[in-house]
C-alpha cells in the first residue's frame, strides 16, 4: 500500500514527460484522485496505536545498512492524507490556466506528489532524505518556468536556501547513522536508539533544525518565502504552502526530536522563541500587505510559526494541535491562493487596492472566500480552530508567556484577514469588479470542497485527532524530555 | 425533553442554512416565515424546558465528543439549568419578536433573505453560548456571536465606513476574547476540566491560592469587558450602530452585550472566593456607566444616545456583579433586555418613519404622527429611568440598594450618580424627539408615518414587558405578592446575596433615588420643549461640550497608542524585512551564483534534458531497489 503511494504518481509523471500525451490534464487528475482512493483505503483496519501499518521493508543497498523502509503510523497517515486530499484540488485548480508544456508541468506535479508521499513515509533516514531533496527539484522547476516576473533570481535564491539546509540535514544524519552500534544501519528505530553525548546532540540537532526551519519556514529563515510564494505559478504555491511546507513540521517530529532528544532542553527555548517571534513579526508585517498573495504569503509564516511552537513545545496539546493545523492549514491556505488566482485571472491584479465590491457582483465567491477566510481566522466551528486552540495551550503549557504573546495571532489573524477581505470584497464596486463573473462550474467543485471541509472538520475534529492520537502518545512516551 | 434540547440551538441553524442557500430564491414572505418560525419553536421548547427544570432540576445532554487530549475532554453538551434557560427564554423570546419586527423594518432591502439568515445564525451562536455545558462550549458561542455582530453590523457592505465599524467590533472583542481563552487555560490546568459541573463541584475541595482565583476571575473579565462593552474596550459598541436597526436591539442592546454579565454569574462560586477580581468589577463598572452616561448626554444621533445607555446599564449591572448581587444584575439584565429592546425598536420606527433621519434636532413633534411609537418610547424611557412600579425601577432599585449594603454610601452615592445621568438624557431624547415643533424637511413631513403592525404589535408587547418586568423579583419590603421570585428560581445556581439593611433604610434610599428621578423627568420637559434650549449644531459646541460630545476623543487616542504604531511598525518591518533579514542571505547567494557563473559552461540550458536525466535518475532509483 505503502509503495502503491509513491509508484502511481511517480509512474505516470515519467510516462505523461516522455509521452506527452493528449489531455494530460485528466490523466493527472485521474492519477491523484487513484492517490487519494489507494490513501482513503489505508485507512482501512488502520492500528491507531502507534505501530506502523502497511510496512514495506526491501533490501537497498543492504551492506551498508540502508533498506527501501516505508511505514505509515498514525502521523504519516495523517500527513499521506493530506498531501492526496490536497493533490486533486491543486490539480483541479491549475486547469483554469492556459499554459505552454502542459505536460511537463502537470508531470513534475506528479512527481512532487510521489516524493512528498515518500518523505512521509520512509522509516530509513537514507530514504527520507533521497524524497526530501527529490521532492526539492520538481518544485523549482515549476517556479522557474512557470513563474511571474523575476523568478529566475527567487527561484534560485529559493533553491540554495532550501538545499543548504538540506545538507546540513545530511550532515546530521550521516553522524547519528555512524554512530548506531554494529553494522550500521538507517533504520528509523536504528537512529533513534543511539545515545548521542550532549554536546553531539547539540550539534545534529542543529543540522536538523536548519533544514526544517527553512522549509516551513521559521523566523529569520523565512526570507526566501514571500517572493517564491508570490513569484510561483498558482499550483507551486499551493504545493509549496499546504505541503511542502509541512516536510518540516513532519521532519522536527519524526525525525529530529526523535534522534537528538538530548538536546532538546538546549535548544527548545532558542527555537520556541524564534517561531513566537515569527508569528507576530509575520502578522505584523502582513497588516499594511498591499498584494492580497504577498499578504496571505506572510499570514502562512505567521500559522507555521504557530504550529512549529507547538510541536517543539512537545507536550499533548501542542503536538496533537500542530498535527490537526497542518491538515487544516493546507486546505485553507490552499482556498485562499486559489481565491487570489481566480481574482488576478478576472481583474488581472492581485492589488487590494484596485478591488472592492466584488460581493456584489459575486455573492457565491463572496460567500466561498468568506468561510475560507474564517477557516484561516480561526473562529470556533471552522477547520482553524481546533488546532489554534491547543497549539496555544501547547505553548502556554510550555511557558504562560510565550503562550501570551502566541495569542496575540488572534488578535493580528483578524486585522488583516479582515482587512484584505475587505478591501476585496466590501465597498463600493469599480468598473472592472462591477463585471466580475462569479465562480464557473469547476471553481465552485474547489471551493466547495474547500468550504465543506472547513465546516465539517470545524464540527468534528475528533476525526482527525483520533487518527494521530495513539501514535503520539507513543512517540511522546517514547523520547521524554 | 433531552432528545429534543439540541433542536433548540439547532433549529435556527437550520434557519441560517435554509435562507442561506435558497434565501435569494424564495419569497420575501417564506424568507421571513422561516426566519421567524424556527425561532418561535426555539422558543415554545425553551418554555417547555423551564417547566422540566422548574419540576425537576437541571438537565445535562451529551450531542457527541468534540475532541479529547489526554484529560482534556470537550464535549459539544448542553446544561440547562435555571440560569441558562432563563437566558435561553430571553434569546427567543425577545428574539422571535424582533425577528418579527424585522419582517417589516427590512421588507424593501435586496439582502432581506441574507439578513434573516444572519439574525438565525446569531441566535444560533447565541444558544450555544448560554446552554454550554462547558467552557469551550461558552467560547464556541461566544465568538460566533462576535462573528455574526460583524456580518451584521457590516451588512450594508457597500459602506466603507461600516466596514470599518464591523472590524472594529471583531477585532476589541478579539483583544477581551484573548483574555479569555487564557483563563480557560488557566481553569484547566487548575481544576483539570472545563465542565462547569466539574469545576464547581471540584472548588470546595480544592484548597486554591487566592492569587490563582484572582487570575482566573480578572482573565474572564477582560472577554467580559470586551464582549459587553466596558472600559477600555467600549468604543466598538457606539459605532456598531452601523448595522440595520434591529441588529442594534437585538445583538447590541438585549442579548449578545449581556454575555459578559451572563458569564461572571455563570463562574459566580469563583467570583465569590476574590474579593480583589470583585473589587475590580465593580469599579470597571462603576466608572463606564458614569463615563458612558456622561458621553450620551450630548449625543444627538438617536441610536447613539440608546447605545452609550446601553454601555452605561451593563456597567451598572457589572456593579452589581461585583458587589456580589449576581442574581440582581441578571434580573437587571432580563428588564433591560425588555426596555432596551423596546427604544431600539422604537427608535427603528422613528428612523422608518422619517425616511432614514437619526439626528433627533431634525425631528420633534413626533407625537402626534407617531402615536404607537410614541407611547411605547414613552414606556421604555420610564422604564429606564426607574419610575415607580416600571420594571427598571425594580431591577435598579434592587442593585443600588446592594450596593449600599455591600459597597457603602460612596459605592452607592456614583451608582446612583451614573443612574441619574441616565434620567437626564433619556429624558431628554424623549422630549427632544417627540415634543415641540417638527424640524425636519417638507418631504420628511410629508413621508412621515405609523409604522404597520408588524413592526408595531411587537413593541407593544415589550412595552408590556417593560411594564410589568419587575413584578419577577419584587423586593420583600413592599409586599406586592411573589416576593424576589426570580433571585429564589436562580437559587440553585447563585446563591442568594445578603440584603443585611433595615427596611427602613430601604425605603428610604429608593424615595430618595426615584424622587430625584422624577424631579428631573418632570424639570427637563420644561427645559427641552422650548425651541431656543435644543441641542445646538455641532460646530456651535464649545469648551468641555465639545468635548464631550466629541466622546473625549477616546477614539483618536486609541488610533494614536495602538492602530498607528501597528501600522507603522508593518510598514518599517515589511522593509526591514526585504533590506536587512533576506540581504544577509541574498549576499551569500550571490556568492553562490558566481561560483555557478564556471559551471554554466558545461550545461546547455535545454530544461527537457535536465528533466529527462532526473526522471531517469529516479527511475533507476527505483529499479536498483529490485535488483
Amino acid at each position: 500500500m505503502s509503495l502503491i503511494l509513491i509508484i502511481i504518481p511517480l509512474v505516470v509523471s515519467v510516462f505523461v514527460l516522455l509521452a506527452r500525451p493528449n489531455g494530460v490534464r485528466s490523466i493527472a487528475l485521474a492519477a491523484t484522485l487513484a492517490n487519494l482512493a489507494v490513501s482513503a483505503f489505508a485507512c482501512v483496519g488502520f492500528s491507531g496505536d502507534g505501530s506502523f501499518n502497511h510496512l514495506v521493508d526491501l533490501p537497498w543497498v543492504a551492506g551498508a545498512g540502508i533498506h527501501f523502509r516505508l511505514g505509515m503510523d498514525g502521523i504519516s497517515l495523517l500527513m499521506v492524507l493530506l498531501t492526496n486530499l490536497l493533490a486533486p484540488l491543486i490539480v483541479l485548480s491549475s486547469y483554469g490556466r492556459a499554459m505552454e508544456n502542459e505536460s511537463r508541468y502537470y508531470g513534475l506535479v506528479l512527481m512532487m506528489l510521489g516524493a512528498l508521499n515518500g518523505v512521509f513515509l520512509a522509516l530509513d533516514g537514507l530514504v527520507f532524505y533521497v524524497f526530501y531533496e527529490l521532492a526539492l527539484i520538481p518544485i523549482y522547476f515549476i517556479c522557474a518556468i512557470w513563474g511571474g516576473q523575476d523568478r529566475i533570481r527567487i527561484t534560485l535564491k529559493f533553491f540554495i536556501y532550501t538545499f543548504i539546509g538540506s545538507l546540513f540535514m545530511l550532515v546530521s544524519l550521516l553522524y547519528v547513522y555512524l554512530q548506531t552500534p554494529g553494522e550500521h544501519s538507517f533504520a528509523w528505530e536504528a537512529l533513534m536508539r543511539v545515545q548521542l553525548t550532549p554536546e553531539a546532540a547539540n550539534w545534529v540537532m542543529l543540522g536538523f533544525f536548519l533544514a526544517f526551519a527553512v522549509k516551513m519556514p521559521v523566523f529569520p529563515f523565512h526570507t526566501w518565502q514571500p517572493d517564491t510564494y508570490t513569484a510561483s505559478p498558482t499550483g507551486g504555491t499551493m504545493l509549496l504552502a499546504g505541503i511542502m511546507l509541512k516536510m518540516g513540521v513532519y521532519g522536527v517530529i519524526r525525525w529530529m526530536v526523535p534522534l537528538a532528544s538530548e538536546a532538546m532542553h538546549f535548544w527548545t527555548p532558542v527555537f520556541i522563541v524564534l517561531a513566537v517571534t515569527g508569528i507576530v513579526y509575520a502578522s505584523i508585517i502582513a497588516v499594511k500587505q498591499s498584494d492580497l498573495k504577498r499578504l496571505i504569503a506572510y499570514s502562512s509564516i505567521a500559522h507555521v510559526g504557530l504550529i512549529a511552537a507547538g510541536v517543539l513545545a512537545w507536550n499533548k496539546a501542542g503536538v496533537q494541535g500542530s498535527l490537526i493545523q497542518m491538515l487544516n492549514h493546507g486546505i485553507n491556505v490552499i482556498g485562499l491562493f486559489f481565491v487570489v488566482d481566480l481574482i488576478e485571472r478576472r481583474l488581472g491584479t492581485r492589488t487590494l487596492a484596485d478591488m472592492g465590491g466584488i460581493a456584489k457582483a459575486a455573492p457565491v465567491f463572496a460567500a466561498l472566500f468568506m468561510i475560507v477566510m474564517l477557516g484561516s481566522v480561526a473562529v470556533p466551528l471552522t477547520n482553524g480552530f481546533p488546532g489554534e486552540f491547543l497549539l496555544l495551550n501547547g505553548v502556554w503549557n510550555y511557558n504562560v508567556w510565550l503562550g501570551g504573546v502566541a495569542g496575540l495571532t488572534i488578535i493580528f489573524g483578524a486585522v488583516y484577514m479582515l482587512r484584505a477581505y475587505g478591501l476585496a470584497v466590501f465597498g463600493e464596486a469599480n468598473e472592472e469588479t462591477a463585471r466580475f463573473a462569479d465562480v464557473d462550474t469547476r471553481e465552485w467543485i474547489v471551493l466547495g470542497v474547500i468550504a465543506a471541509l472547513v465546516l465539517v472538520l470545524g464540527f468534528f475534529p475528533g476525526i482527525v485527532l483520533n487518527l494521530t492520537d495513539g501514535s503520539v502518545t507513543r512517540i511522546l512516551g517514547t523520547v521524554q524530555l | 425533553m433531552d432528545a429534543f434540547l439540541p433542536l433548540i440551538p439547532f433549529l435556527p441553524l437550520i434557519g441560517f442554512a435554509i435562507n442561506g442557500l435558497f434565501g435569494a430564491r424564495l419569497s420575501k414572505t417564506a424568507v421571513g416565515i422561516i426566519g421567524s418560525g424556527v425561532l418561535l419553536v426555539s422558543f415554545l421548547l425553551s418554555v417547555a424546558c423551564f417547566n422540566q427544570v422548574a419540576a425537576s432540576g437541571a438537565i445535562q445532554h451529551t450531542m457527541y465528543n468534540f475532541f479529547t487530549i489526554d484529560s482534556m475532554r470537550v464535549d459539544f453538551g448542553f446544561l440547562v439549568d435555571q440560569l441558562s434557560v432563563w437566558m435561553m427564554l430571553i434569546v427567543t423570546g425577545v428574539g422571535f419578536l424582533i425577528h418579527v419586527y424585522s419582517i417589516g423594518y427590512m421588507h424593501d432591502d435586496e439582502g432581506f433573505w441574507k439578513f434573516f439568515a444572519y439574525l438565525n445564525l446569531f441566535i444560533f451562536s447565541m444558544l450555544l453560548l448560554v446552554m454550554g455545558d462547558n467552557l469551550l462550549m461558552l467560547f464556541f458561542g461566544w465568538e460566533g456571536v462576535g462573528l455574526c455582530s460583524y456580518l451584521l453590523i457590516g451588512f450594508w457592505y457597500t459602506n466603507k465606513e461600516y466596514g470599518k465599524a464591523a472590524r472594529k467590533a471583531f477585532i476589541m472583542n478579539r483583544i477581551g476574547d484573548l483574555g479569555l481563552l487564557l483563563g480557560i487555560f488557566l481553569i484547566f490546568k487548575t481544576f483539570g476540566s472545563l465542565n462547569f459541573t466539574d469545576i464547581f463541584s471540584r472548588l470546595p475541595e480544592m484548597r486554591l491560592d487566592p492569587a490563582a482565583v484572582t487570575l482566573i476571575c480578572l482573565l474572564l473579565f477582560v472577554g467580559a469587558m470586551g464582549k459587553s462593552a466596558q472600559l477600555p474596550l467600549y468604543t466598538w459598541l457606539p459605532d456598531a450602530m452601523a448595522g440595520p436597526t434591529p441588529v442594534s436591539a437585538l445583538i447590541h442592546a438585549a442579548t449578545m452585550v449581556t454575555a459578559g454579565v451572563y458569564l461572571v454569574a455563570r463562574c459566580n462560586p469563583l467570583y465569590s472566593l476574590s474579593p480583589d477580581a470583585l473589587h475590580v468589577v465593580a469599579f470597571v463598572g462603576m466608572v463606564t456607566s458614569i463615563f458612558a452616561a456622561i458621553i450620551g448626554l450630548r449625543q444627538n444621533d438617536i441610536k447613539k444616545v440608546l447605545a452609550y445607555s446601553t454601555v452605561s446599564q451593563l456597567g451598572l449591572m457589572f456593579i452589581g456583579l461585583g458587589m456580589g448581587a449576581y442574581a440582581s444584575a441578571m434580573f437587571h439584565v432580563t428588564t433591560h433586555a425588555f426596555f432596551k429592546a423596546l427604544l431600539f425598536l422604537a427608535a427603528g420606527s422613528i428612523i422608518h418613519g422619517m425616511g432614514g433621519e437619526q439626528d433627533i434636532r431634525n425631528m420633534g413633534g413626533l407625537r402626534k404622527a407617531m402615536p404607537v411609537t410614541f407611547w411605547v418610547f414613552l414606556i421604555g424611557t420610564f422604564a429606564i429611568s426607574g419610575f415607580p412600579l416600571l420594571s427598571g425601577f425594580f431591577s435598579k432599585d434592587e442593585i443600588l440598594a446592594l450596593t449600599y449594603a455591600h459597597g457603602g454610601v460612596w459605592w452607592w452615592g456614583f451608582a446612583g450618580f451614573g443612574a441619574l445621568l441616565t434620567v437626564i438624557y433619556m429624558s431628554r431624547l424623549l422630549y427632544v424627539t417627540f415634543f415641540g415643533e417638527f424640524r425636519g424637511t417638507e418631504e420628511q413631513k410629508h413621508h412621515l408615518h405609523e409604522s404597520p403592525a408588524v413592526m408595531t404589535v411587537p413593541l407593544v408587547i415589550l412595552a408590556i414587558l417593560s411594564v410589568l418586568g419587575g413584578l419577577l423579583n419584587t423586593p420583600h419590603f413592599m409586599h406586592l405578592g411573589t416576593p424576589q421570585w426570580l433571585a429564589s428560581w436562580f437559587g440553585p445556581v447563585i446563591p442568594a446575596a445578603d440584603m443585611h439593611l433595615p427596611e427602613s433604610t430601604e425605603w428610604s434610599l429608593m424615595t430618595f433615588t426615584t424622587s430625584l428621578a422624577l424631579v428631573i423627568i418632570a424639570g427637563l420637559y420644561f427645559v427641552y420643549t422650548r425651541r431656543g434650549n435644543l441641542p445646538v449644531a455641532d460646530e456651535a459646541q464649545t469648551g468641555l461640550t465639545r468635548v464631550v460630545a466629541n466622546k473625549f476623543y477616546v477614539d483618536e487616542i486609541y488610533d494614536f497608542l495602538f492602530v498607528k504604531p501597528v501600522e507603522i511598525g508593518s510598514r518599517l518591518l515589511h522593509y526591514a524585512d526585504t533590506l536587512f533579514v533576506d540581504g544577509i542571505v541574498t549576499g551569500v547567494a550571490k556568492g553562490v551564483e558566481r561560483l555557478g557563473a564556471q559551471f554554466r559552461k558545461l550545461q546547455n540550458g535545454n530544461i527537457e534534458y535536465y528533466l529527462i536525466g532526473m526522471v531517469a535518475g529516479a527511475v533507476l532509483l527505483l529499479l536498483s531497489l529490485f535488483v
